[in-house]
């Protein structure tokens, strides 16, 4: 079986400015609702309580609205996970009273009506561990940026550290307008997604920064749009169908793994469909106009090789 | 060209053994099981007890699985839950006659199921997280700035005491956070007062400043004591968590450290979180003082009259008043041990007690200075204190090491000492993030966790079969070796599982095909430009490799990322994506291609290879 009989290289680069516009308005329009609408942040990061509570039948969210008012408990969400029999109940964190207090307090007015109501997991995460996590997550990003720039910097170029962060930040900014569009929940396992896909999807502009470099290598005549041109075509069915197999991990996860890994699930699938876009059309073109030339790569390869990796001048890397 | 040499397979043969062992614990799953410890430090459990449980089970008409005395512990093996709920009442009604007092810890556990051969060898299933078994998870945060107010508080006795010893006069010391105030009538007794302090007490610096007509001389703990101090109020809490935890009777409790100040306590099974938080925030501390003997203080011991200034009235177990002194001799942080035992001469019940060097010296002035007066141990809980034991002392008491007794039975000494043990936290915590998975959420996770891996694996392994064809199946067989080889690591490290992890596995597979999508598509593009097949195998594996480990390092990274700056659930899942990637670059690389060469390597005249359809344009590139 093959999908992809592509006979002449595509013109990725011809319609670049195009892609570049749409990549860079859906940008636009992410970090715009990131800040009209902010992130729906999980009790993780901003201190509180959560309940997961479970009736025998489906529950009715409005008398458990009630119940709780009733406590004198104000800024409590109520709403169904997974299920509609299950409920979750998030309660912001309340100074002077513990959470075994609060959620105690919950459950009982929850079976005065309902005996059968039971208690399937509850977090409470104080105020300091969430202002705490929400650093450590910006230390990771910045960690995880710093790192392959780095990487790809010795390995390949500047202009191609600088071109694949840049279209995969794209992709992490945008996952995150996505959160913020539909107020999904982002919690700690989300932000491990995020940060999953921006290693994944760097792999992605590796390849094809790759196959550029070979290509510089082979065809001397071609100039640089095409060298990316052919670059791109000659990698896209691999993109294509490695993203898929990734893809469809994912969507057994979206299917199988319940509420808890929804929106793990979720962030991943935004990022790998972003990740081939933007690895494909920015990397490339952000790289274009940063003016990679032949001798940037070719110096690099002599950079490589003094590391001591016995490369062929007429192999390299390639797909 | 496209052999491997007889050692590469001698390693993946050698890899697949351990990988399988290693996995094949996950396999036979767990059994419900009833674990039953010692209850106090003075009762053991033994082969009688094994004898008195396996009666009182054949007594309720229990058949256990399997009865094993191991570690201290005696754990009994039952088919299924309902059974082992019947059985743990049976033997807590046997062994725990009053529930009040209990000698033995009888908590309801889970055990592997697997064979005695592989325990063996030390493979056991993978541990499973809190979100997958059920559970509390609690992390406390331990009050620092009350650690060092109480080191300041013990540290300004000391210097009182001193200072006395070396004849400097002073106005008075006072303790102002973390600060001691000595105050003083000329600058003379300043210096002296310093210079004692440099002296002998290494743990504090000094700064001085006329306060008005006084001198006063502000001693400071300096950052290294400090960190001592804190560093050693951690370790001890931890040691009172631990004994209050056993108290609860958990079968496999988790008190780890985290950072610089604070402990994560995480108790697999348990559901009653309310009790747990009422055991672990239980801010007790010790303390021991000097019963006041004046004849005022004894009027307000029985009763009438005002506790007199610098006292205070606390009661002790018998609900007998006691007036204490305000001034803290020694705290919990100088006591090391508490053991029951006998007197060497009356042969009376007594508790023996260890004190470090700093509490053996204060403790022999005290008691030298105070012969035939009384000496109250305090214990503080949630903020009220109450004498455990108040005793004359009899003589000076040198070298750290006290005995109490007198008036006190053998459960007595026993509960005393386990109290005086336990009881002391060195400074308060606070609990500051708590979770609590039901067993029936958790079963449900390791069932989605599951589901998740086992779909998604077989929709890739499909489409690659379909795909590639007989390259494809390769990779699928490589892709599977991936999974044994990570559960085998994961298994081995007894790294702990949780639904992220389960997620990052998944994850991780759908990954790691990438690196045989590589190989696959370089191997067909090969052919298309017209290379013969064993040189299209061989340019194919080895012009892969470049790129599948620039994009495994990059992936890598974010992984590494994750792991050290992630918490809680995204550790969990940066463990297992991390360990994926490794395991995949061995097993994606290294082992695809030693099934290749297998199957292709021998043809010296191969026609062509089972990779699927290689298109043409036109004829060659």
């Amino acid at each position: 079986m093959e999908f992809f009989k592509i006979r002449k290289d595509i013109p990725f680069m011809k319609n670049a400015i195009v892609f570049n516009a749409i990549s860079f308005i859906t940008f636009l329009a992410a970090v715009f609702f990131l800040f009209s609408r902010g992130l729906h942040l999980s009790v993780e990061f901003t201190g509180g309580t959560l309940m997961e509570v479970s009736y025998s039948q489906a529950a009715d969210l409005n008398q458990v609205r009630g119940q709780i008012a009733k406590l004198g408990l104000s800024d409590v969400q109520v709403q169904n996970f997974g299920t509609a029999r299950d409920v979750m109940i998030r309660m912001p964190a309340i100074k002077g009273q513990s959470s075994a207090q609060q959620s105690e307090q919950v459950l009982s007015a929850l079976k005065d009506t309902d005996a059968n109501v039971q208690l399937r997991r509850t977090e409470f995460v104080g105020p300091q561990v969430g202002d705490e996590l929400a650093v450590d997550g910006l230390k990771a990003l910045a960690f995880v940026v710093v790192g392959i720039m780095l990487y790809l910097a010795v390995r390949f170029e500047w202009k191609f550290a600088v071109a694949a962060i840049i279209a995969n930040l794209h992709d992490v900014v945008i996952i995150l307008g996505f959160f913020a569009f539909f107020q999904w929940e982002f919690s700690l396992p989300v932000l491990a997604a995020v940060l999953a896909v921006l290693g994944y999807s760097v792999n992605e502009s590796v390849v094809i920064f790759d196959r550029i470099r070979e290509n510089f290598r082979r065809y001397r005549k071609m100039n640089t749009v095409e060298i990316i041109d052919n670059a791109i075509t000659s990698t896209i069915s691999r993109t294509i169908i490695t993203h898929g197999c990734t893809q469809l991990m994912v969507l057994s996860m979206l299917l199988f793994g319940g509420a808890t890994l929804h929106y793990f699930a979720l962030a991943l699938t935004i990022g790998i469909l972003f990740g081939i876009y933007s690895s494909v059309f920015v990397a490339a073109a952000i790289a274009m106009w940063l003016g990679i030339r032949r001798e940037d790569l070719i110096k690099s390869t002599a950079v490589v090789k003094t590391e001591g990796q016995p490369d062929d001048p007429n192999s390299g890397a390639v797909v | 060209m496209n052999r491997y040499p007889l050692w590469k397979y001698a390693i993946i043969v050698l890899a697949l053994c351990v990988g399988s062992i290693y996995t094949l614990p996950n396999f036979f799953g767990e059994a419900p099981a009833v674990q039953i410890s010692p209850g106090k430090a003075s009762i053991k459990v033994d082969v009688s007890t094994q004898a008195r449980v396996e009666q009182a089970l054949q007594a309720a008409n229990i058949q256990p699985e399997l009865v094993a005395l191991e570690g201290g512990s005696l754990k009994v093996r039952f088919d299924n839950t309902d059974t082992q709920l019947k059985a743990k009442d049976a033997i807590q009604h046997a062994l725990v006659p009053d529930v009040n007092d209990p000698s033995y810890v009888v908590a309801l556990n889970l055990l592997a199921r697997s064979p005695a051969w592989l325990t063996a060898l030390n493979a056991a299933p993978m541990y499973l997280g809190l979100d997958l078994r059920g559970g509390v998870h609690f992390m406390l945060q331990v009050d620092m700035p009350a650690a060092l107010d109480k080191k300041a508080e013990s540290l300004a006795g000391d210097l009182r005491s001193s200072l006395r010893e070396k004849n400097v006069r002073h106005n008075g010391i006072s303790r102002n956070g973390q600060k001691i105030d000595i105050r003083f009538h000329d600058n003379e007794t300043l210096v002296a007062a310093q210079r004692v302090i440099q002296e002998q007490f290494a743990d504090l610096q000094t700064t001085s400043a006329a306060d008005g007509a006084e001198f006063k001389l502000t001693a400071n703990i300096n950052p290294v004591a400090a960190k001592r101090v804190q560093e050693q109020a951690i370790k001890q809490n931890i040691t009172t968590l631990h004994n209050r935890i056993n108290e609860l009777g958990v079968a496999e409790p988790v008190i780890q450290q985290q950072g610089a100040d604070r402990i994560v306590v995480q108790l697999p099974g348990v559901q009653d979180t309310a009790k747990a938080k009422d055991i672990l925030g239980r801010t007790a501390t010790l303390e021991i003082r000097l019963v006041d003997e004046s004849t005022e203080a004894r009027s307000a011991e029985s009763g009438n009259g005002v506790v007199p200034f610098g006292d205070e009235r606390f009661l002790d177990r018998n609900g007998q008043a006691v007036v204490v002194k305000k001034q803290v001799i020694l705290t919990g942080e100088n006591l090391t041990d508490a053991q029951p035992g006998f007197d060497n001469q009356t042969q009376e019940a007594a508790v023996h007690l260890t004190l470090d060097a700093k509490g053996a010296r204060i403790f022999k002035d005290v008691t030298r200075e105070n012969i035939n007066k009384r000496m109250a141990i305090l214990l503080f809980e949630k903020g009220k204190g109450e004498v455990v034991t108040a005793p004359v002392i009899r003589s000076e008491i040198g070298g750290g090491r006290v005995q109490i007794s007198g008036r006190m039975s053998t459960a007595e000494a026993n509960d005393t000492s386990l109290l005086l043990r336990a009881g002391s936290l060195a400074a308060p915590m606070e609990i500051i993030e708590e979770r609590t998975i039901g067993p029936s959420l958790g079963a449900e996770n390791i069932a989605k966790g599951f589901n998740s891996v086992t779909w998604g694996f077989v929709a890739v392994t499909g489409f690659m079969c379909v795909y590639y064809m007989l390259f494809g199946m390769f990779s699928s067989i490589s892709l599977a070796i991936n999974l044994l080889l990570l559960v085998a690591v994961l298994s081995m490290m007894q790294a702990t599982l949780t639904l992220p992890g389960m997620a990052a596995m998944a994850l991780v597979l759908g990954m790691a095909i990438d690196a045989n999508v590589l190989i696959n598509e370089r191997v067909r593009e090969e052919l298309r430009n017209g290379a013969s097949p064993q040189s299209a195998i061989h340019a194919g594996y080895d012009r892969a490799w470049a790129t599948i480990l620039d994009s495994n390092v990059t992936t890598l990274i974010a992984g590494l990322a994750l792991l050290a700056f992630g918490s809680g659930p995204v550790r969990g899942f940066a463990v297992v994506h991390c360990l994926g990637i490794l395991t995949s670059m061995f097993s994606a690389v290294f082992f695809s291609r030693g099934l290749v060469n297998l199957w292709y390597g021998r043809q010296k005249k191969l026609k062509g290879v089972s990779i699927g359809t290689v298109w043409r344009a036109n004829s060659g590139a």
